[in-house]
């Protein structure tokens, strides 16, 4: 197989695993912008849902249609109540003390998921076929590419929602100022809870989705990392710079595992993106499409 | 009895940090428990079930992370997600200095810590052009790529493997046992913690404040915001380099897994459930956190008697109560236990009156 092949399919697998990533870092980038919480929890969401659809698939015998729906519904209500309990009390504390109250929640999230399924790896039942695809020399599995549809129909949904639903406008509305929001009669405690949903959700599907790429296990919550690239990347505060920024990072990352393992001996994959955000941070900090923070004095 | 009133002199009385002959006393008490400790440790290892006297060198060094990572959030207001791993970067430069370059310990120590500081203050650099969550994961970034040259850069660090270090010897006498490293230890720790105690009192440690509280409003009143942001990083990352170096010698292997993002989160905790911008909070948070698994073994242990299968669940719930208590100190006590020392203290000065 010829260079430009191998070049190639790399990209096709990146962009597969990008649009999963570019589906959480659109729940990140969304409680943020509501809110201005860091959710360090983020891949533990994604986690839980992975594993309580496999739970259901597996161990409940439920169709996958069900289960999946199931899923959406236990990630709404978990959402719910983190916001409710834990994220509520802690309006207006400082930075350090809410990304600290994300990453208790992360562990928290983290201790019951490997108590209750335990820390080896489980294989999902293929939701989607996996017959190898051949396009000229690339053979990519059918699975990437179904990965890669499902991403983009979510994402063209959520577009929608925030585009035209009366809840979307208000959303956009809190984001852009909660108190003229509040003022004009939007609910901004409501707003809060639908991001924190929303963000259940989407990290939600995309565990379902690498979960069927790659099996489940508690290091799916890896995952809920990389999306910090990603939004530094796409800019903290954009929801199509987060979408963006999702894409790059994961072929970023297929192409640094696929090329620079020689060299530095394996693992590439897992560091490059945090390299490439250090490297953002330093010449460009608000990313591609972030609103850059003007202090006057 | 407490002194009802105290009337200070002149200065050096009121910048003393030991104030009253009743904290002296008490202190003097405080530092010969210390002394004899490993004396009565052994009653206590059956007592409790485990072997105290590890525990307490753990607690310290602990401490001394704790106190370099108070000094730069809880004085200058910036957060680290990466002092894990500088730890790491102190441990593991230590063995290198003494086992592939024969340097005697006492110099690979302070050499670990100033190997440290660099690394700590190249990752501060970001913290120069951003704040709070962007700081966040800056150093969240640090974390992940020195943990990955920690196992991948085989040929300095031995990968996954680790490295196997020597104990520490001192005028001939080898330091290796639980007891004499004990006080070296403690050593260290009675003077970390009067650094930062003193550093809060001096020109830099009310810089790291103002710019803590607001930092426009420092840089206007002419603190230099750049260069005491870089310091804070360089101070904090030379103890927890120290700490790190302590760490290496003590437990004698280093590798890659003692220092994951985890070690990074359990030093936030530390201060954040000890206090954060108090000295006493790094200790109080240190020695929680480090009895907590052992405390949490006491049930464990009842119930795995009842329910022989529990120990695996127990043993991944170990986390998630750590989180739990996060949570929740950050809910209900946000201030951490120094704060709530204080506000006990006081209602019992003025008890049965107090209001």
């Amino acid at each position: 197989m010829s260079e430009i092949w191998i070049f190639l399919q790399l990209i096709i697998q990146g962009l597969a695993i990008g649009s999963v990533y570019a589906l959480v870092a659109l729940g990140f980038v969304l409680i943020y912008k509501a809110s201005s919480v860091i959710n360090f929890a983020q891949g533990e969401l994604l986690m839980v849902g992975a594993y309580v659809c496999l739970a259901l698939l597996t161990t409940y015998q439920v169709p996958f249609w069900a289960s999946f729906l199931l899923t959406m519904a236990f990630s709404v209500v978990l959402a719910l109540s983190i916001e409710r309990f834990v994220l509520r009390p802690m309006i207006g504390e400082p930075v350090i003390s809410i990304i600290m109250i994300t990453i208790g929640l992360s562990l928290v999230l983290k201790s019951i998921v490997s108590a209750i399924w335990g820390t080896q790896i489980k294989v999902f039942p293929a939701i989607f076929p996996q017959a190898p695809i051949k396009l000229g020399q690339i053979v990519v599995s059918e699975v990437y590419v179904y990965t890669f549809l499902a991403s983009m129909i979510f994402l063209v949904l959520f577009a929608m929602f925030f585009k035209y639903s009366r809840m979307g406008i208000a959303m956009r509305a809190t984001a852009n100022s909660n108190q003229v929001a509040l003022s004009m009669g939007i609910s901004v405690k409501k707003v809060f809870a639908i991001s924190w949903c929303v963000a259940a959700v989407v990290s939600a599907v995309g565990g379902i989705l690498i979960g069927n790429i790659n099996g489940v296990n508690i290091t799916l919550s890896a995952v809920g990392l990389k999306v910090f690239p990603a939004v530094i990347l796409g800019g903290l505060d954009s929801i199509p710079g987060a979408v963006l920024g999702g894409l790059i990072i994961g072929i970023l990352e297929n192409l640094s595992g696929g090329y620079l393992d020689h060299f530095f001996g394996g693992g590439v994959k897992e560091v490059a993106p945090f390299v490439v955000l250090v490297i953002i941070l330093m010449i460009k900090p608000y990313g591609l499409f972030g609103t850059e923070e003007i202090e006057r004095v | 009895m407490q002194q009802c009133g105290i009337f200070h002199e002149t200065y050096k009385e009121d910048m003393a940090i030991f104030q009253t002959p009743f904290i002296k006393f008490w202190m003097a008490l405080f530092f010969a428990f210390l002394a004899v400790f490993p004396w009565i440790s052994k009653p206590l290892n059956a007592a409790l079930n485990t072997n105290t006297l590890y525990l307490m060198n753990l607690i310290g060094i602990y401490i001394i992370g704790a106190h370099g990572l108070n000094i730069l959030t809880g004085f200058t207001g910036q957060i680290s997600l990466g002092h894990g791993a500088f730890m790491g970067v102190g441990a593991y430069s230590s063995a290198i200095l003494t086992i592939k370059l024969g340097i005697p310990f006492w110099v690979a120590l302070p050499m670990a810590g100033l190997i440290t500081a660099l690394v700590g203050m190249v990752f501060g650099i970001p913290s120069l052009r951003l704040k709070g969550l962007y700081l966040a994961i800056a150093t969240m970034a640090a974390q992940f790529i020195i943990e990955y040259a920690m196992r991948n850069w085989t040929s300095l660090t031995g990968g996954s493997t680790g490295m196997v270090v020597s104990s520490p010897s001192f005028f001939g006498i080898s330091i290796d046992s639980d007891r004499s490293y004990y006080y070296l230890i403690y050593a260290f720790v009675i003077a970390a913690t009067l650094f930062t105690k003193n550093l809060a009192r001096t020109r830099s440690g009310r810089a790291f404040v103002a710019i803590r509280d607001r930092y426009l409003a420092a840089e206007v009143i002419g603190v230099n915001v750049w260069l005491y942001r870089i310091l804070s990083f360089g101070v904090s990352s030379f103890m927890v380099g120290v700490a790190g170096s302590l760490w290496a010698h003590y437990v004698l292997v280093v590798n890659d897994e003692a220092f994951g993002i985890w070690l990074s989160v359990q030093f936030l905790a530390m201060i954040i459930i000890g206090g954060m911008g108090h000295v006493l909070g790094g200790i109080y948070g240190a020695i929680f956190m480090t009895t907590l698994p052992i405390l949490l073994r006491i049930p464990e242990h009842a119930l795995t008697q009842v329910y022989p299968g529990i120990f695996a669940i127990f043993q991944s719930l170990t986390e998630g109560v750590f989180g739990l208590i996060i949570i929740l100190f950050l809910i209900f006590e946000p201030d951490g236990l120094a704060a709530r020392w204080h506000t006990i203290k006081n209602y019992w000065k003025l008890w049965p009156f107090s209001y």
